[in-house]
């Protein structure tokens, strides 16, 4: 929740936006589940019908956000991810996935957010199991504009949709329609047979780690908040035609394997999937710093990653690696 | 329509057509009565527009037990009777869990237990204020086991939520008992609370009509321990 800078960070950004949304969307209410009523306290004195707390009870909050749902309002629940997606799973997917209704669930903690909490806070898997529900949109916005921008749009709909904020940003704000979008050229600019050049495909808050990592590589920077569905017509327009992919994550490695690798059925590839390690439990503390970096998910480990596939080496992201 | 203390028999023979049950004993569904009940005497509901605004809201938290549901719903016309022939086939909307996409009248897919209390709170909050329907929810006593409904009980009660009731139906099926009744355990968390049985149809109805000002309503419906799956 730190504001270096001056900007605030994503979770800041979301309880700023959380009074406008709610005046601007009469039927939207949002759910907690005590999690983030300590940074409300001013919208839920203001609009008490529009704020429900149900106390430490997960279970309830989906319950609960479902039948709002089902009345015709659009619920809008937050908590950390790891309590979110994962204590009240289920629920997510039957209370509104086979109901046949929306909400929008805004996460706090992304995957190592809170690094001195330890792994009872910690979700890294967390897109890859909402991925894995019919019916999602999955948003992890790099920037607080972009939260606003998703906020509101989303609290007008009537969709699923999960968006998963995070300490971690990038400077400036990107585009928020769903697209991969090329946000850097190969270094040398204006090189013949630039777009055969191997693409970096950075998700979320990994894009400013990214155009650090390969600042002097010869690859492409691309672009997305919305990696599900992935906008996997504009990555085949990235690609080219004998794709060399780096796709990094700030979550579980290869969250986005499957969508990535039907994209690209037809062509021959090589594609590496940047991410959280999921073969093992990191068992420290620290800061998310250091769990960027244990994880391979700092400049340095994505050059390292990245280099090897540029090298066509195996790739040896390990946890102290 | 009727207020004597027996489903009519078309109905009976509705679930028969469900169930496959020659012997048409409706103690074999310990659903049948109060489901029958609430759609004879309680609810406000619109067979010809189901999805009316102001309908009474029944959500079947217990989905696994749906046959008494289907046949009340088909005796009050929200699909033909013939959708009872051939239910749980491929080409069936009736499943043995329901669907709500599928069937008028259905408001929830349910069958994994624990699911419909917390959705009925959040739905009653949702009409609260922007409605005067009620929303009626059923579980079993055995369902009462899953800790969700634990989460939802405490919630309702607290909020007050006059326009929710939840029903019951104890054929004593739980599995490590509720010392002190079921009853006394919805009153503590604020709920009016009561005990009615299935013989007197005009009571039951009594019972499940009733609401308080303030507070929701458990009815906890005593009925025979019979051959249904247990929930």
């Amino acid at each position: 929740m730190s504001a270096a800078g001056g900007v605030p960070d994503a979770r800041s950004r979301f309880y700023a936006e959380l009074d406008p949304v709610l005046v601007a969307n009469p039927d939207a209410v949002l759910v907690l589940a005590v999690i983030g009523a300590g940074y409300v306290g001013d919208t839920i004195a203001r609009r008490p019908g529009q704020v429900v707390d149900v106390g430490i009870r997960e279970q309830a909050m989906i319950g609960v956000a479902g039948g709002l749902a089902l009345a015709g309002r659009r619920p809008i629940v937050h908590t950390f991810a790891s309590f979110l997606v994962e204590r009240a799973y289920e629920q997510v997917k039957l209370d509104l996935g086979h109901q046949d209704v929306g909400a929008l669930l805004v996460s706090a903690g992304a995957s190592y957010d809170v690094s001195s909490g330890g792994r009872t806070h910690q979700a890294p898997g967390d897109v890859a199991l909402i991925s894995a529900l019919p019916g999602w949109t999955v948003h992890v916005p790099g920037h607080g504009d972009e939260v606003a921008e998703i906020l509101h749009r989303e609290a007008a709909r009537s969709g699923r949709v999960y968006v998963r904020l995070s300490g971690q940003r990038n400077a400036k704000p990107q585009p928020v329609d769903g697209r991969v979008h090329l946000v850097r050229d190969v270094a040398s600019g204006g090189q013949a047979g630039a777009s055969s050049a191997p693409l970096v495909l950075a998700v979320g808050p990994m894009l400013d780690v990214v155009l650090e990592a390969t600042r002097d590589l010869p690859v492409r920077v691309a672009y997305t908040g919305t990696p599900h569905p992935l906008d996997t017509a504009g990555l085949r327009d990235l690609a080219g035609p004998t794709p060399v992919l780096a796709v990094v994550e700030p979550y579980l490695a290869g969250t986005s394997a499957a969508a990535v690798a039907a994209a690209l059925a037809d062509r021959p590839s090589r594609v590496l999937h940047v991410g959280v390690p999921r073969d093992a439990e990191l068992r420290r503390y620290g800061t998310p710093r250091d769990h960027a970096a244990a994880h391979g998910l700092d400049a340095a480990g994505v050059r390292r990653q990245v280099k090897a596939l540029l090298g066509g080496a195996a790739w040896p992201a390990r946890i102290g690696a | 329509m009727t207020s004597s203390g027996t489903v009519p028999r078309p109905v009976v023979d509705l679930v028969a057509r469900v169930t496959g049950d020659e012997k048409h004993d409706p103690s074999a569904h310990s659903t049948l009565d109060v489901v029958w009940v609430l759609y004879d005497q309680v609810l406000r509901v619109f067979p010809d527009d189901p999805e009316h605004p102001d309908r009474d809201r029944f959500l079947l938290s217990k989905g696994h037990g749906p046959a008494s549901t289907y046949a009340v719903l088909a005796a009050r016309g929200f699909f033909p009777a013939e959708w009872l022939d051939d239910v749980a086939s491929w080409d069936s909307p009736l499943g043995h869990h329901p669907d709500r996409t599928l069937v008028p009248g259905i408001e929830i897919g349910s069958g994994s237990l624990g699911h419909g209390l917390p959705i009925a709170v959040g739905m009653a909050l949702g009409l609260r204020d922007r409605s005067r329907a009620r929303v009626v929810v059923l579980v079993g006593d055995a369902e009462l086991d899953e800790g969700s409904n634990a989460e939802a009980i405490a919630v309702a009660g607290r909020f007050g939520l006059d326009n929710l009731t939840c029903v019951v139906v104890d054929n004593h099926s739980d599995h490590l008992g509720w010392p002190g009744g079921i009853g006394a355990r919805f009153a503590l968390e604020g709920w009016a609370a009561a005990d009615v049985g299935t013989s007197d149809h005009a009571a039951l109805a009594a019972a499940l009509r009733a609401t308080a000002p303030d507070r929701p309503t458990a009815v906890v419906v005593d009925v025979p321990a019979g051959p249904e799956a247990a929930a």
